[in-house]
């Protein structure tokens, strides 16, 4: 995979984004290797997933199949979703419970941490065939990831020489993190699944991008729940800048010097049922929206009540799937718990909110595609990769792709 | 209420096709006049409704919260042009007790995109509750299951 790519980054450096690294296969097959494959922590799930001994889910890290389970004692495995045997899939199913995993092509057997306990015919059958003598179970476990746990929330990586994931976040991102991930144990409240036309790092994009929403989105701007003149912050993690988080804080249904350039900024438009926009506090300090970005796969979502990690999974360079898990904790009310699902109508594949992402998303594909050799100029609050006390920025997209570039050789 | 069951059965139906004519005719503003005030509607996914997780990609709390979701439809929300058409089958009432008739129906709705060929956007199935309201029949609850946990791009019209 270390082909040499017919490519150069543009001269400006990260204030220019060519848009090869949207559509070249060659470009994908690159990132599978480095940016899934190599020195990251993916999320895999939360722990509410499989809440119990051998309980297990299938997801993806990048395009690569997995499985998480459950274990005996209590702890998790990754285990990758491919039999040592021939390469089958092995676990059919989506989730649920198992002792052991079978592969049913030739019912090589797993246990949960992917040992490999027994092998039909290894002694032949009749004094006929049979593995050679020297075959030991013990040398084909099933490939397993190197795990992380933090308050519930399960990361993996293929490079079992990753520090830990704390010093992986570093203690900036690591306290965003802690603000909702504070070992409260956690409520699925369910799932959502979409297929994009568009690249992955368009949608790390969307949300490192925090200049958009007051353009774009007329429900957020209008009701006044994210917009560019309230009080906010751009931050990235101290080392890299590949993980960020965009910070802000609610405020009014008015006009103000930043609206007069909101085009679609609607002052007279009232909800039917207000209470949707009704949030309680449940965190510390004043922030009422905290949307983190953490390499290479995940999005944590808070804005007001609505709690959510998304999920981005590869399926091509020009097609990915965002998978959601809305969650609450263990200890909501059912008055709290409403809320939550009250205010999910704003987010997911109908949300008031992220139906403008997802549109707009293939929309850029679409414009941006068969152009490889033009290029994005993201400018917007300089040309740098500084923390921002304000969201008229794109610096965290800046520092994203600083660290891209490393990654990736470009 | 009508006791004669091949009535009732016609009344059912013609309330669900005049509801998805309303819906592919793109007069989604009539959409909430299918529903009494303090209706419930929701679209969620087979996999959440199974597993007995709350969360629905849609949720309308009363006539109220159908309206908003119609100004998210016709003033608020970005997409890109394209024609629905719902094909509706096997429409059954399930059971009448207390003035409600459950009525179970297929559903798949076909999506066209501007430059692309018609295609099963969503399948599944209406679980539904219906009421007998004025002179004719409102839904009271429904529920779309959908099959597919996967939604292509976006869920932007009601189902």
């Amino acid at each position: 995979m270390n082909e040499s790519l017919p490519y150069k980054w543009p001269e400006e450096g990260n204030s220019r984004i060519p848009y090869w690294v949207y559509s070249d296969p060659r470009v994908y097959e690159r990132e599978q290797e480095r940016v899934f494959g190599g020195a990251s922590y993916s999320f895999v799930a939360l722990e509410a997933d499989i809440p119990n001994p051998g309980d297990f889910k299938r997801t993806k890290i990048g395009d690569r199949p997995v499985v998480v389970v459950r274990d005996t004692d209590g702890g998790v495995n990754v285990l990758v979703n491919r039999c040592a045997h021939r390469g089958s899939r092995y676990c059919y199913r989506e989730h649920g419970n198992a002792k052991e995993f079978t592969c049913p092509y030739h019912q090589w057997t797993y246990d949960l941490t992917g040992a490999l306990i027994s092998v039909p015919f290894r002694r032949g059958v009749k004094k006929q065939g049979g593995m050679p003598d020297d075959f030991r179970l013990e040398d084909h476990h099933l490939e397993a990831l190197k795990c992380a746990l933090r308050g519930g929330v399960v990361f993996a990586s293929f490079d079992h020489t990753m520090p830990a994931f704390e010093d992986y976040l570093g203690p900036k991102m690591l306290g965003y993190f802690d603000r909702v991930f504070d070992g409260r144990e956690l409520s699925i409240l369910g799932y959502s699944r979409q297929r994009m036309r568009a690249n992955w790092k368009l949608m790390f994009e969307n949300l490192k991008d925090p200049y958009h929403a007051s353009l774009l989105h007329v429900f957020l701007v209008s009701f006044g729940l994210f917009r560019a003149d309230n009080p906010s912050q751009v931050q990235m993690d101290e080392k890299t800048g590949m993980h960020s988080v965009q910070v802000s804080r609610r405020g009014e249904q008015k006009a103000s010097e930043g609206t007069r350039e909101m085009r679609q900024f609607d002052q007279g438009l009232r909800l039917h049922n207000p209470e949707m926009l009704q949030p309680v506090p449940e965190f510390p300090g004043d922030a009422t929206v905290v949307m983190q970005t953490i390499w290479p796969n995940l999005i944590v979502q808070q804005q007001s009540n609505t709690l959510a990690m998304r999920q981005i999974q590869t399926l091509g360079p020009e097609v990915f799937e965002l998978h959601w898990t809305f969650f609450g904790y263990a200890d909501d009310d059912d008055g709290m718990t409403m809320r939550r699902l009250r205010q999910a109508n704003l987010m997911g594949p109908a949300g008031f909110v992220s139906i403008d992402d997802s549109e707009v998303m293939e929309a850029a594909q679409f414009g941006l595609g068969k152009y490889p050799d033009a290029e994005a100029v993201v400018e917007m609050g300089g040309r740098g990769v500084e923390d921002q006390d304000h969201m008229v920025t794109e610096s965290s997209i800046r520092a994203f792709y600083d660290h891209y570039r490393n990654v990736m050789g470009f | 209420m009508t006791d004669d069951p091949r009535l009732l059965r016609y009344e059912v139906e013609e309330l669900f096709f005049a509801y998805v004519e309303c819906l592919d005719e793109g007069e989604v503003e009539r959409w909430p006049d299918f529903f009494t005030d303090d209706c419930l509607y929701k679209i969620i996914s087979r996999e959440n409704f199974e597993r007995g997780l709350p969360l629905g990609a849609m949720l309308c709390e009363g006539k109220g919260g159908l309206k908003d979701r119609v100004v998210s439809v016709t003033t608020t929300s970005v997409y890109h042009d394209r024609a629905l058409r719902h094909l509706l089958s096997n429409i059954r009432v399930k059971g009448v007790a207390n003035g409600v008739i459950d009525v179970q129906a297929n559903y798949a709705v076909l999506e066209t995109l501007t430059n692309e060929f018609t295609t099963v956007f969503n399948a599944g199935k209406y679980l539904d509750k219906l009421v007998r309201e004025g002179d004719g029949l409102k839904f009271k609850e429904k529920l779309c299951v959908f099959d597919s946990v996967m939604v292509p791009t976006s869920l932007i019209f009601p189902i």
